[in-house]
């Protein structure tokens, strides 16, 4: 388990995200209930709940996919409760998917490189042409990229397509175009689902690597119990769209209500 | 002329900084790119290390390990450490712990120079046991920014201290080099040993200088020769490759990206000089059949019908007998279409000179290479040897031998059947174990402990290890890795315990090949969950007692061993792994190891039964142990009399 009692690294006044009073209504389901929840800079917190707890809703609020009815969320202090995905991405939140989603036809290192698009500024003749500043930025980003390939050890895939990758590899190469964005925010949605121990077990050490290397906090909804003590700093319980619990990992195992949860008991 | 010729890698290191000062001496592909080093650049890298380790105290004498894949900086390290007359003892990159420490503590290293954090986490493991280790320095930061043990320093720190240290100490590396004699230590290789502890054999400058020269000169090596460095670099092998003959003869030395991108980083750099054991031969030619199965079903007739061609012509050409006028005029066009193409596709174009050894290959595999027109030849050598004893000559190359002796080796067969040697490339005897080199070392002559004979064309040929050699219960000589051999010459087995010494008949224990059988059993719809589960399935107990049967028939035109064949055999419920002790890092099997460990077995094969209960520990990579339960099912297979009748 991680320390428990190691302060974020950074000690800044005003957490990276906010998340106040959040609700979110579909028709007659209330996916989010009033949630509150604070994630300070540099931590890993885990997002946990049974299914249909609003975990991933969450996510997609804060991504900017969906908004909120009510509530609002502040990122490094502003308030962004109603921007646009591609503008909460230029922000500096990246994420991943719970069904992995990249482009199939095209080669790992392509996937990777469309992670730095919002990164890239060149006029549409000069990328053209591939001559003068275009070709040094884009040999800059290559570079970037190829870090990151470095880093999360897909070396030998890098001319592989995608779509004809292992499952295990396509989540890393998820996680790989995350990064090429250079996030602040990472979110990842369910990183481990599918894996097996091993799997699993190079998944945590790129999470807290990345954590550690780059210092970017992440949010991750994961199900894996033994995962989540392992690697989170935090841990949020949500169920009904309600949070339940928000504490280190070993206090929210302890919480009743969170063993309630997940063992089903009658919501009267 | 005395400097033409420097007696210690550091004197020819730096001579080759002055003599090929701009050429390429080593490449590492970073970052998706073939990053170059000079001569004169690796001979400043490595200066900067020497300096560095000398601000923290090295003395000459000193040892350094060095872990890691191959990378440029850990064969700067080693020559940093031989420049300050210390010794470098290069390990295993995927030794655990344990036999870390064993040899740490062993060569009493106070100095390692490691790749990154999977070493740095052994060694400040093994710290504890091993109190003579003083510094840990590695190359790659990734992952340890939050380590605060003071023995830890990075690459770059060290050779900022050397900067620092050369400043108020001008000529201070060239003195030191200046120092060094050829007689001086400059490699402790641990020999992964099939029986006891490893055995540090120490090899001096001048044992690999020589050894290196002598080969160089008979291979004609130059400095444009194009090396790939992907074998260990604990391997005397890859020292005498990457290293010895890469200074002595100035080529360069490729390191690739990762283990797992070798075979396109091959492609990308088209070696002209290669070296492979049998096992990397053999994943290359089943990685291409797979491809070639694929295939649409023209191209599959075509590359058939060639390499068959090839195969046919190759065999003439290795009997000496002529080429049907039909053939001789098909293999251009096959050239053309099929081998052309091929060896490109396998980044061996440009190979003028390639080595299979460690190992017999199998007739198939050696003939389908040279067929190609890749001149794959054997040869034959240890780490007592400085690598090097026999390699077969361009346009006298055969299957079953390893060829003559190099210039300025002298090799002899004992009364008993035992190849000796005695040689410049002869090892200085074994770190702290004097009782050990009396017994291999005697009056300048190794014993090598291999069994084996000269043909009419002063071939050597070598059968088996000399204390292998057994005989049944009937008197019938046995030689066991001989069977293993024939046995792993069949691409579903891919590895093989022959017992028998003592017996009334030879029993076999056997590994299937998890790719091949487990593409075998695809094709046929077979369904599997594991090695266990596969190695278990009757179908694939009939697949492998074919080939047993063909491994006996074949024995027949042997006359010696046609005694021995295997009347029984089983499918062992796990693999054979370095990791359980059961093979070594080399992957030579332990047969002393694997008779106790799988005693019950080997009863049982003796026994009336048709399946054995076993129970197995297995040992992962952090030393944590667990035990695998399975019923193991046992074979029979039929024996041959000489007139091809059922026994």
């Amino acid at each position: 388990m991680r320390e428990p009692t190691s302060p974020p690294p950074v000690a800044s006044a005003t957490p990276l995200l906010e998340v106040d009073e959040v609700s979110v209504r579909f028709g007659a389901i209330q996916a989010l209930d009033r949630v509150s929840l604070e994630i300070g800079r540099g931590e890993i917190v885990a997002i946990i709940g049974p299914n249909g707890a609003g975990k991933t809703t969450l996510l997609n609020v804060i991504s900017g996919f969906y908004h909120p009815t009510a509530g609002q969320i502040r990122f490094e202090g502003r308030d962004r409760t109603h921007l646009r995905p591609y503008d909460v991405a230029a922000l500096g939140v990246a994420r991943t998917f719970q069904n992995v989603a990249l482009f199939k036809g095209m080669s790992v290192l392509d996937n990777i490189m469309t992670g730095r698009l919002l990164k890239m500024h060149g006029s549409f003749l000069w990328e053209a042409l591939y001559w003068g500043p275009a070709m040094r930025q884009e040999l800059a980003h290559r570079e970037f990229v190829e870090r990151i390939i470095d880093f999360l050890e897909i070396e030998a895939i890098r001319k592989a397509g995608a779509g004809t990758l292992p499952y295990g590899l396509q989540k890393r190469v998820e996680l790989a175009r995350a990064l090429a964005a250079e996030p602040k925010l990472l979110l990842l949605d369910e990183p481990m689902a599918g894996m097996n121990v091993e799997e699993k077990e190079d998944m945590c050490r790129f999470v807290l690597g990345v954590n550690d290397e780059f210092g970017t906090t992440i949010a991750l909804i994961e199900h894996d119990m033994s995962v989540v003590m392992d690697i989170s700093d935090r841990v949020v319980a949500l169920d009904y769209g309600r949070k339940i619990a928000d504490g280190r990992p070993d206090e929210v195992r302890a919480d009743q209500g969170v063993i309630d949860a997940y063992l089903g008991v009658s919501h009267a | 002329m005395l400097d033409s010729s420097p007696d210690t890698f550091p004197k020819l290191a730096l001579q080759n900084a002055r003599r090929l000062s701009g050429k390429v001496a080593i490449r590492e592909k970073h970052l998706g790119i073939w990053q170059s080093y000079t001569w004169s650049q690796y001979a400043e890298q490595a200066r900067l290390i020497a300096l560095g380790l000398a601000a923290l105290g090295f003395a000459r004498g000193d040892k350094t390990a060095v872990v890691g894949d191959n990378r440029p900086a850990l064969y700067w390290a080693m020559l940093a450490t031989q420049a300050l007359g210390g010794v470098a003892v290069p390990l295993y990159q995927d030794s655990i712990e344990k036999e870390m420490e064993y040899i740490v503590d062993h060569a009493e290293a106070r100095f390692a120079i490691v790749e990154d954090q999977e070493q740095v986490d052994k060694l400040l493991h093994v710290r504890e046991q091993c109190p003579g280790l003083e510094y840990v320095i590695y190359d790659d930061p990734g992952g340890l920014r939050h380590y605060k043990d003071s023995c830890l320093l990075s690459l770059q720190e060290l050779q900022e201290r050397g900067r620092k240290f050369a400043e108020d100490r001008p000529g201070y590396f060239e003195q030191e080099v200046a120092k060094g004699a050829a007689e001086d230590t400059a490699v402790i290789a641990y020999t992964s040993g099939t029986t006891g502890q490893p055995k540090g054999a120490m090899l001096s400058h001048r044992n690999l200088i020589e050894t290196a020269r002598s080969a160089v000169s008979r291979e004609r090596l130059d400095e444009t020769e194009e090396v790939m460095a992907y074998l260990p670099m604990a391997w005397i092998g890859d020292h005498m490759f990457s290293f010895s003959q890469s200074m002595v003869a100035g080529f360069t030395t490729n390191c690739p990206e990762s283990a797992e991108t070798v075979l396109a980083d091959l492609k990308e750099i088209g070696p002209t000089y290669f070296f492979a054991p049998p096992r990397i031969w053999e994943n290359i030619l089943t990685s291409v059949m797979i491809r070639v199965d694929d295939a649409a079903r023209i191209k599959r007739g075509l590359v058939r019908f060639f390499l068959d061609l090839a195969r046919r012509v190759e065999r003439c050409r290795l009997g000496h007998r002529p080429i049907a006028l039909r053939d001789r005029l098909l293999y251009p066009l096959g050239r053309l279409l099929v081998y052309g193409p091929l060896r490109d596709n396998l980044g061996m174009s440009r190979i003028r000179v390639a080595y299979t050894a460690g190992e017999a290959i199998g007739p198939e595999l050696f003939e389908f290479y040279r067929s190609l027109g890749i001149n794959v030849k054997q040869l034959y050598g240890m780490t007592e040897s400085s690598a090097l004893i026999c390699i077969q000559q361009d346009g006298d190359v055969k299957l079953d031998t390893v060829g003559p002796p190099l210039p300025g080796v002298e090799v002899r067969v004992s009364p008993s059947g035992e190849v000796l040697y005695r040689s410049p490339g002869v090892f200085q005897g074994y770190y702290k174990n004097p009782e050990a080199t009396r017994e291999t070392l005697v009056e300048g002559w190794v014993h090598s402990g291999d069994a084996g004979f000269f043909d009419k064309d002063g071939h050597l040929k070598i059968i088996d290890r000399a204390r292998d050699v057994g005989r049944l219960a009937g008197g019938t000589i046995f030689a066991p890795k001989y069977l293993e051999n024939k046995l792993k010459f069949s691409p579903y087995i891919k590895e093989a315990v022959c017992v028998g010494d003592g017996r009334p008949f030879v029993a076999a224990l056997l590994n299937i090949d998890l790719v091949s059988v487990g593409n075998w059993a695809e094709r046929r719809g077979l369904a599997y969950t594991s090695y266990t589960d596969l190695a278990q399935k009757p179908e694939v107990y009939e697949l492998i007692r074919q080939e047993v049967v063909r491994v006996n028939r074949s024995l027949l035109e042997d006359e010696a061993l046609r005694g021995a064949q295997i009347r029984r055999f089983l499918l062992l419920h796990k693999e054979l792994d370095p990791d359980d002790q059961e093979i070594t890092r080399t992957r030579k099997v332990r047969r002393g190891f694997i008779g106790q460990k799988y005693a019950p077995l080997i009863e049982a094969l003796y026994g009336t039964g048709d399946s054995v209960q076993v129970e197995a520990q297995v040992t992962y990579e952090d030393g944590r142990t667990a035990t695998v339960r399975a019923a193991v099912r046992l074979g029979e297979a039929e024996t041959f009399a000489v007139t091809g009748a059922r026994a």
